[in-house]
């Protein structure tokens, strides 16, 4: 885990989650996937464009004192779908998993479609989106049928 | 494979099997059959049947108010123009709960893409999608499809044009998905290059196998055809009006190009209100079927409200 460059800028963390291998400059939207603002106290350190050997360049997000559960972490993977996930317990890493979205997201994303309904005022109603295909990742919206590309994905985070 | 229909929501056409349209149309023959003899029983007598159409529409809210009548249930609702009243700035969500609490199906049209999906989550009533903003009109599709069945006998093996608006119109899409139910020998998509049906739509044609080819005119395949199935052309839809005119000419049905070109069998579909996009000297030949497809909204419509309702028919 870890490079030598992001060795040099932040110290290891003792207990937590470090959340690597997410494409160069999403370190902070990973973070707003994760609903993390740091008004929680947590320790977070945010590294980015750091060398990497498989993905040229990447950012890398540790999250200290606190393990990420699976179910909350999967859906970075709109955005980072190479992340690996690292928890870490006294200074060693104790699992390591590779981030996978789910096949239903609820949330987190805005629908393009501006007369879709879940973008009506004043409705209680939340956007869903289904992965209809993994690659290239295609998703789609429950409610207006509208096809997401990867692409279009960082822009329609709310 | 056929789930029951008692209660169901109907969302869009790919909710159906195609057994389970069968079984609709069967009780839509029994239905036409009714009728014709003068009397229908009173299938639907206390049930109530809510309209609520937020959005215009005269006669696919005349035919669901006529269908359930016909069976015996009372209609209650609001057409467009009064939903803003009804509604008083209150919640899509809110109208749908208060018609929920009066009635026993509702009947649903919004402007809004996936408005009646949304009244099936809030509702315990049945929910039936009589359009949804550019997405969806399932009954459409039914009567559609029904029409070509009483017309051929069959919907299998047929070769089919859809002309016009592919992007916009929920009629459109809503017939292309459902024919990709049944076995068509071929679906032409016949649209301007800005009004190609949406991908959504040919994601639907692609996985189910259902053989098509997008074609810019009529003119080039109106030979093959058995079925044209025509929606309009909007000006509006074209961002330059000059394109509009360039092209609109392309995209309109004459008698003299269909008895030029045209098969002798060929059948013209239409959802209607029609405008100028079918020439009005075809309206009183034999390749006319629009009106016997509006005709048969109503049979359609009582059958599928009897099945959601639950009662024999
Ligand atoms: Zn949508």
């Amino acid at each position: 885990m870890g490079g030598e460059g992001e060795g040099l800028l932040v110290r290891r963390i003792r207990d937590g989650t470090v959340i690597d291998h997410i494409p160069a400059g999403r370190a902070l939207l990973v973070l707003r996937i994760l609903g993390i603002t740091g008004a929680e106290g947590y320790r977070i350190a945010v590294v980015m464009n750091v060398e990497s050997r498989k993905l040229g360049r990447k950012d890398i997000v540790k999250v200290e004192g606190r393990m990420l559960e699976r179910g909350e972490v999967d859906k970075i993977a709109l955005i980072a779908p190479e992340a690996t996930i690292n928890i870490i317990k006294d200074y060693r890493v104790v699992e390591k998993v590779k981030v996978r979205l789910p096949d239903e997201i609820k949330g987190i994303l805005r629908c393009p479609n501006p007369t879709c309904i879940t973008r009506k005022e004043r409705e209680p109603i939340t956007p869903v989106f289904r992965k209809v295909s993994e690659k290239p990742l295609i998703l789609q919206c429950k409610y207006c049928g509208t096809l997401v590309r990867e692409e279009e994905i960082p822009g329609l985070i709310t | 494979m056929t789930t029951p229909f008692k209660g169901r929501d109907v969302i869009s056409i790919l909710d159906f099997t195609r057994d389970e349209l069968e079984v609709l149309f069967d009780a839509a023959d029994k239905m036409d059959k009714f009728m014709h003899r003068g009397y229908v029983p009173k299938l639907l007598t206390d049930q109530v049947v809510s309209l609520a159409f937020f959005e215009p529409s005269t006669r696919t809210r005349l035919s669901f108010e006529l269908a359930a009548k016909r069976l015996g249930a009372v209609t209650i609702g609001f057409a467009a123009e009064e939903s803003t009243s009804v509604a008083k700035g209150e919640s899509f969500a809110d109208t749908i709960r208060m018609l929920d609490a009066y009635s026993d199906i509702i009947i649903v049209r919004h402007r809004y893409e996936g408005a009646a999906l949304f009244a099936s989550e809030i509702a315990e009533s049945p929910v039936i999608n009589a359009g949804d903003g550019r997405q969806h009109h399932p009954t459409q599709a039914m009567v559609d499809l029904y029409t070509v069945l009483r017309l051929f006998g069959t919907i299998d093996g047929l070769t089919y044009g859809v002309l016009g608006d592919l992007r916009y119109s929920r009629a459109a899409s809503s017939f292309i998905l459902g024919l990709t139910r049944f076995k068509p020998s071929k679906v032409y998509l016949i649209a301007p290059p800005l009004l190609k049906p949406r991908p959504e739509v040919k994601m639907v044609l692609d996985r189910m196998g259902t053989p098509y080819e997008e074609v810019d005119s009529l003119r080039d395949v109106i030979h093959e055809l058995d079925v044209l199935y025509v929606v309009r052309i909007q000006k509006e839809r074209f961002p330059d009006p000059e394109e509009y005119e360039r092209v609109k000419g392309s995209y309109k049905v004459t008698l003299k190009l269909v008895e030029e070109r045209g098969k002798d069998s060929l059948k013209i579909l239409h959802p209607l209100p029609k405008v100028d996009e079918v020439d009005p000297a075809l309206d009183n030949s034999k390749y006319a079927a629009y009106y016997e497809e509006a005709r048969l909204a109503i049979p359609l419509r009582m059958a599928l409200l009897a099945l959601i309702s639950g009662v024999e028919v």
